[in-house]
């Protein structure tokens, strides 16, 4: 008997003829139970949230990007940063390397940071997921430079978990990958305290942009 | 387990004073801040109560499921591997590094690979395996052993793991005690083999059979550099990971943060479906591990240790585990939860003392996010010890068996209430094999006239009998506490 069958068959013995399925009841604050995204409270919970998590959350209008990301990268003394194939190719100040042909891990370990979009953010945990699009780009694109920059529109931002995780099944039935981001890398491994950088990027900047 | 088993161990512990400040400093912290994360949602007790039915949901219709996510996950580019036990799975991982060349793994903390000894069978075979959680690198570095299910070295302060990294990977430096640059060292001794080393190890916290996705929760951006740059990843997930639904992770990915780190998200969830052309590993194998979970499963009571999400909640709560430490525990699951299931998954006869190391204050079940009922299944596995494995003449088994007959008959019991009271005074301790009881233990005293002596004399001999049949069982169960001193 294969492994497989061997295992399915002990399963069965195990549970008997006729187990007990029990329902799934979902009393929880459920999908679409709370405030819609991008609601003007639901925007602010994450910003506060986010920054909670020791990422630099900034409000911007839609005109002010260009600025805001200029100014992030110029604190950060970053020059040379990636871009995933959804992103502008050009911005003044910076060298944007687009992510086509893919770059290698070594050659994003040798760039100052990457600027992407994202999929949605959730507000009740200050998270930002990722799903591989043209916004977000390929996942070694958002890990492997030490600074991340993510720009986040209004209407991407979800009230809770469930909501997000509702928005995202279609992501899902695709198989792309998704990556849930919530600050900047952290270990609670001394101690049991939090303590920001390990491996992922260090440091986190959120550019939050009106509409 | 070692021969003298938990009670032994936890008294060595218990004298170690560094450990001890360690582990309660570390556990009394994250205790605080769990109840004031959990204390934000008010849908928190629904939550867990969704938890628990989806894990027995999925435990009750576990064939269905995984050939479901088998299905999906070949359907994904994905292959998947059916594994009976340890030496199993270590094969199917061995061989998978071998025939691509590999020398070197990269590996992303997984308790099942530390169940199954996956390391040690890899370095059997000529493949060194590195690990790459902050925490397991100081247990490797220091030649330690892990003594908590989330945070492997909590019984170390931050100045003795800046010594140990200025000794080891960080020689020549001075680290000072600031975490972060403790944090620095590692990430600069593992930056070179995450870009280079060709196949990774991974466990799963959850795998979800509708969609086929994989998912690993964690902090430090170790686990998305395993899943994501490596060509090759193998990934080892225990049969009970897995969930019917897609939605299911709505709930889990609010109660396991929470429950773990006391954070309303952790910092990084890798979420994968098979084989994504041109974004991470071009080759996914997924490792279905039984090792003992279907003799769990077998378990109508024990078999809810499965639905454990590990988030270790249990261990930081637990009065006994706060003082011992994992390591009195000698097994890869410390604390209550390590208690219920290291017996059931190695066999009762292996770890026959674990089942004892609680006292079954329920802080642990109060606690769990998927309201595993560990007290319940503790004093089961109690029963099932001294059932199935202690020899007939044991103490508890002499003495629960005199105690059954003793409680099966009026004129027994009442001699034994009348025992009782002469032993007030001589017998502060029990005698013999007894003694173990009352070693940290008082004996209540008796009290000088019992219930039934009482009743007797209020009501006369006539009425006794008249009405003995009725009352005679709930008066014995009344006055056993006083009694019978327990």
């Amino acid at each position: 008997m294969s492994a497989k069958a061997d295992v399915l068959a002990r399963i069965r013995t195990a549970l008997g003829p006729e187990p007990a399925v029990p329902e799934v009841a979902r009393s929880y604050h459920a999908a679409g139970s709370g405030a819609a995204a991008g609601d003007p409270g639901v925007v602010a919970r994450f910003c506060e949230r986010a920054a909670e998590y020791r990422a630099a959350v900034r409000r911007v209008d839609g005109g002010g990007l260009e600025a805001a990301v200029a100014a992030a990268c110029a604190e950060r003394g970053a020059v040379r940063l990636a871009v995933p194939t959804g992103a502008p190719r050009e911005l003044p100040g910076l060298e944007l390397t687009v992510d086509e042909p893919p770059l290698s891990p070594q050659a994003l370990d040798g760039l100052d940071g990457v600027l992407t979009g994202c999929a949605l953010a959730i507000a009740e945990t200050g998270t930002v997921v990722l799903d591989g699009g043209e916004r977000s780009g390929r996942r070694a694109l958002t890990l492997v430079p030490d600074f991340h920059v993510c720009v986040v529109q209004e209407h991407q931002i979800h009230a809770s978990v469930p909501d997000a995780v509702a928005a995202l099944a279609p992501a899902v039935a695709e198989a792309r990958p998704l990556t849930f981001v919530s600050g900047p890398s952290a270990t609670s491994d001394i101690e049991l305290e939090r303590v920001e950088g390990v491996h992922g990027p260090r440091e986190l900047v959120i550019l939050v942009i009106a509409g | 387990m070692t021969a003298a088993g938990f009670p032994t161990a936890a008294r060595e512990a218990l004298g170690d004073a560094q450990l001890r400040r360690n582990l309660g400093k570390a556990t009394q912290t994250i205790r605080v801040k769990r109840l004031n994360t959990i204390a934000e949602l008010d849908d928190w007790e629904a939550l867990r109560e969704a938890g628990a039915a989806m894990k027995a949901n999925a435990m009750a219709r576990l064939p269905e499921l995984l050939e479901r996510l088998e299905e999906r996950v070949t359907a994904a580019g994905g292959t998947v591997h059916w594994a009976r036990d340890g030496d199993e799975a270590n094969a199917i991982v061995a061989g998978i590094a071998r025939g691509h060349g590999a020398e070197e793994v990269i590996k992303v903390k997984s308790l099942a690979s530390d169940e199954i000894g996956l390391n040690e069978a890899l370095a059997a075979a000529g493949i060194e395996a590195i690990e790459t959680d902050l925490a397991e690198l100081i247990v490797q570095l220091g030649d330690d052993e892990q003594s908590h299910i989330l945070v492997p070295a909590i019984h170390r302060n931050r100045a003795e793991i800046a010594a140990l990294f200025e000794r080891t990977i960080a020689s020549g430096q001075s680290l000072g005690l600031e975490p972060a640059a403790i944090a620095e060292a590692a990430r600069k001794h593992l930056r070179a083999k995450f870009l280079s080393v060709p196949v990774a190890v991974s466990g799963a916290n959850f795998a979800v059979a509708e969609t086929g996705t994989v998912g690993v929760v964690e902090s430090e951006g170790n686990g998305r550099m395993c899943v994501t740059l490596p060509r090759v990843l193998v990934t080892l997930m225990g049969i009970e990971k897995v969930l019917a639904e897609w939605r299911d992770l709505e709930v889990m990915l609010q109660l396991l943060p929470r429950s773990s780190t006391a954070e309303r998200m952790n910092p990084y969830t890798s979420l994968w479906t098979g084989v994504r052309d041109g974004d991470g590993p071009q080759e996914f194998h997924l490792v279905l591990l039984d090792a003992g979970r279907t003799d769990v499963l077998a378990d109508a009571v024990g078999r809810q240790a499965l639905h454990c999400i590990r988030c270790s909640a249990c261990l930081n709560v637990c009065p006994v585990y706060s003082r011992t430490g994992g390591h009195a525990y000698a097994s890869v699951y410390p604390g209550p939860i390590g208690a219920i299931l290291t017996p059931q998954l190695q066999g009762l006869d292996r770890a026959p003392t674990l089942p004892w190391a609680s006292s079954l204050c329920g802080a642990c079940f109060e606690a769990c996010p998927v309201k595993i009922d560990i007290p319940t299944v503790l004093v089961h596995l109690r029963t099932r010890v001294v059932r199935e494995v202690k020899r007939d003449w044991s103490a508890e088994k002499l003495a629960m068996d005199a105690l059954g007959r003793t409680f099966a008959s009026r004129s027994r019991y009442e001699r034994a209430q009348r025992l009782a009271r002469l032993g007030n005074g001589p017998l502060g301790r029990l005698p013999g094999p007894l003694s173990g009881w009352t070693s940290t233990r008082e004996i209540p005293h008796a009290p000088a006239q019992t219930f039934r002596a009482w009743w007797a004399a209020r009501a006369g001999g006539a009425q006794d009998g008249a009405a003995g049949g009725a009352a005679g069982g709930g008066d014995g169960r009344h006055s056993a506490p006083g009694a019978a001193g327990g």
